[in-house]
């Protein structure tokens, strides 16, 4: 049996965290059979105390303090860079908005380990969150529709998922930490996302009426995002990317993040020096909570836990990367067509010359569809994908061929290998980044922005 | 109770059980649906063609969603529902067409062009014909003098890598599978600059078929693709034997194999192209079977 130790680290609006998991690799076929390597179980090793994310000031993070913090967690953790086999390092929220949020990233992924990913933004955050938070495997359990929240300081990340599957992301700029109060118990932020919506500004009082009245906002934009409310239409400032399309059925609500522990806790208003508390016990009284709901395994860990245990999943067992330098980041992916596999072999380097030159940099062909696949389809799809050349950075299929046809394009182009994986699935507008291999596998991490059927 | 007598029993049994009723006398008692016009010229449905994965019969289920998302990890016939304490028709008539399947998997042949048209050499083992092939284990092992003369003659100098096609137990097996997975076993032995040169093709072969041919050419390694006695999920089942040094009376244990090689398993081509990837290895190690495992630490 083989582990990967995975480092998960999420650099939060309000707070910072990061756990360590080991994943259990094993093969679920029998000795007499080609492996088929698959993540057994996910353990937690090690689990950080909840910071608050080091902020020089309201438009940058502390990055030497960030870095300093997640060395010393490494340190009580008993683990090196070196022997972090994947994993992810998110900046998320409002964070993700700081200035110097990109340079603070590539630093902390390359101190972390080699084979961690570094990524912002809300759609994969989504994803981690509904993850960590167990929502996928309730829906998976239940049969049903689940829509998740996953409300942290700066924003409510959303996974609608249906059976298991997570089939569309959204996010609003909900959380518990547009307003905070400074010491003097005066008003010390309000997000810019408020802007327009309430009068409140740095230096005032926090009069009672006016918090409520943003907290009721807030909740508003909630019920509506879950169609609880259909004559509401949610402020533009408040709709950080999109919002998700509703099924006609019934949908069961869950929640995790900070405020979710708001909600069947009681808090004291401002406890935390923010609207965390008076939004939590909104929700509680709100429609999101009149049916049924419940809070995730893990609500403010949510998704650290998600980037620490879920972000990893493994490809097909026969794949093909003799020769290739793995691990690979931040590969682009350009999609072609189920139809391509059925092309002949021009046609097929017709359509891959043109789907590459929309690119100024190399990328991950993904053919998509099962079926049954003959050798004379493996040889067709290998003349029409050799000769592309330096815009290549490898072959990703959904069916189960990549290393025969890593082979066969091995005898067209010896002075070339090529990466092909399969059974892995990808949409356009991913990146795909690509581990060293575990028995034959190798490990993915597929970084979606959009995700749809 | 001789012969005649038993007869004679027999025959005053059956004439008891009146009234007989002819084929063409026969007139159902239950009202039977109404014969629509114009099919009588229809085929009846291929109930083979039905993905057992998803034929659920169970009447009045009580979560019959879940039952078929269960379902849908195995081809094993459950949820077949009942007609009193029978199966139903269709799952009578499809488990005696998969048994059908299966019993002329085993019986039929691969057909007569077939090493012609793959580009292979054809041989026959010791048997003569099915029925012996059946019956005596021990011929479809061995290759007469005339066979492995003449073979030695098409092959004189080995190559490293010798691929061997056998009926085996199911000749479907063989015609589904085998030239997809050969294909990709010998372009992707090629792209590590291993040769194979031409195939064989054996009728009436058994895997240890592969030892009398490695004594006869004496190559390093056999790849025998032979067809796998066929069961009721699929009768198109294909194994890999790799054998490392094969010689008669090698013991079992020196074989790698790599099974369940069909369309519900692992498709042809990518089980040919871990084939050649096993073989770098075994070359490499020189070894081959439960020895490569356990050197492997696997």
């Amino acid at each position: 049996m083989k582990t990967l130790v995975s480092v998960g680290l999420d650099v939060g609006t309000t707070s910072t965290q990061m756990v360590v998991s080991r994943l259990l690799v094993e093969n679920r076929a029998s000795a007499f059979s080609v492996p088929e390597m698959e993540i057994g179980s996910r353990e937690i090793l090690y689990e950080s105390p909840v910071y608050f994310t080091p902020l020089l000031d309201e438009s940058h993070i502390d990055g030497p303090g960030l870095l300093e913090l997640v060395q010393r967690e490494y340190r009580s953790a008993g683990i090196a860079p070196g022997d972090v086999d994947t994993g992810a390092v998110i900046i998320t929220g409002e964070t993700a908005r700081r200035e110097n949020a990109d340079a603070v990233l590539r630093q902390l992924s390359g101190m972390a380990g080699d084979f961690v990913v570094a990524t912002a933004g809300p759609d994969l955050e989504s994803v981690l969150a509904a993850k960590g938070a167990g929502a996928d495997v309730w829906s998976e359990q239940t049969g049903g529709w689940v829509l998740h929240f996953d409300i942290g300081g700066g924003t409510a990340n959303m996974a609608l998922i249906h059976e298991g599957q997570i089939l569309q992301t959204g996010c609003l700029n909900v959380g518990g930490r547009l307003i905070i109060l400074g010491e003097d118990g005066r008003v010390s932020y309000v997000s810019p996302v408020l802007q327009n919506l309430t009068d409140l500004r740095p230096g005032d009082h926090p009069e009672e009426e006016k918090i409520w009245a943003v907290t009721e906002l807030l909740v508003h934009s909630l019920e509506a995002a879950a169609g609880l409310r259909p004559d509401f239409t949610i402020p533009r400032s408040l709709i950080t990317n999109r919002t998700v399309t509703l099924p006609d059925a019934s949908v069961t609500i869950s929640f995790s993040g900070g405020v979710a522990d708001c909600i069947e806790t009681p808090r004291k208003n401002w406890e935390f020096g923010d609207i965390g508390p008076a939004l939590g016990s909104a929700i509680r009284k709100s429609r999101l909570c009149a049916g049924d709901y419940r809070l995730g395994t893990h609500t403010i860990r949510a998704t650290v836990i998600g980037a620490g245990s879920h972000s990893t999943t493994l490809s097909g067992s026969t794949v093909y990367y003799e020769g290739v330098k793995l691990p690979q980041k931040n590969l682009p992916v350009a999609c072609m067509e189920e139809e391509d596999l059925r092309r002949s072999s021009e046609d097929i380097f017709r359509r891959i010359q043109k789907e590459i030159s929309q690119w100024d940099e190399p990328v991950l062909l993904f053919f998509p569809g099962m079926g049954k696949t003959g050798y004379d389809d493996v040889e067709r799809l290998a003349r029409g994908i050799a000769g592309a050349g330096e815009s290549l950075a490898g072959v990703v299929l959904e069916r189960d061929m990549a290393k025969s046809l890593g082979h066969a394009l091995r005898l067209l182009q010896p002075e070339k290998t090529l990466l092909c994986v399969d059974r892995v699935r990808l949409h356009p507008g991913d990146y795909l980044d690509v581990g060293n291999p575990v028995g034959g596998a190798l490990p993915v991490v597929v970084k979606t922005l959009i995700l749809s059927r | 109770m001789n012969k005649e007598e038993l007869k004679a029993m027999v025959a005053e049994l059956l004439g008891q059980m009146e009234p007989q009723v002819k084929g063409g006398d026969y007139r159902p008692t239950a009202p039977q649906p109404e014969q629509k016009e114009g099919c009588s010229q229809a085929f009846v449905p291929d109930v083979t063609q039905i993905d057992l994965r998803k034929l659920y019969l169970t009447e009045n289920p009580e979560n019959g969603q879940e039952f078929r998302k269960l379902k849908s990890r195995t081809p094993a016939r459950l949820g077949c529902g009942k007609a009193g304490a029978r199966y139903k028709t269709l799952t009578m008539l499809r488990f005696r067409a998969d048994h059908a399947a299966a019993q002329d998997a085993v019986f039929s042949q691969v057909p007569e062009d077939f090493p012609e048209k793959n580009g292979m050499i054809a041989i026959q083992t010791c048997c003569e014909d099915k029925e012996q092939y059946l019956t005596r284990p021990d011929l479809g092992r061995i290759l007469s003098e005339k066979t492995a003369a003449a073979l030695k003659a098409a092959i004189p100098t080995a190559p490293r890598v010798q691929i061997v096609v056998g009926d085996g137990l199911s000749s479907a097996a063989i015609t589904a599978n085998a030239v997809d997975c050969m294909k990709a076993l010998q372009a992707g032995l090629r792209s590590k600059g291993i040769e194979t040169g031409k195939p064989i093709f054996v009728r009436y072969c058994r895997v240890g078929a592969g030892d009398a041919i490695s004594d006869v050419i004496g190559c390093e390694v056999v790849c025998m693709l032979v067809g796998e006695r066929p069961g009721l999920v699929t009768d198109k089942s294909m194994s890999a034997y790799i054998t490392y040094k094969a010689h008669r009376g090698i013991p079992e244990s020196a074989r790698t194999v790599i099974s369940n090689i069909h369309d519900q398993g692992t498709p042809a081509v990518e089980a040919g192209a871990f084939a050649a990837d096993l073989i770098e290895t075994i070359l490499q190690r020189r070894t081959s079977g439960v020895a490569l495992q356990s050197e492997a630490g696997a």
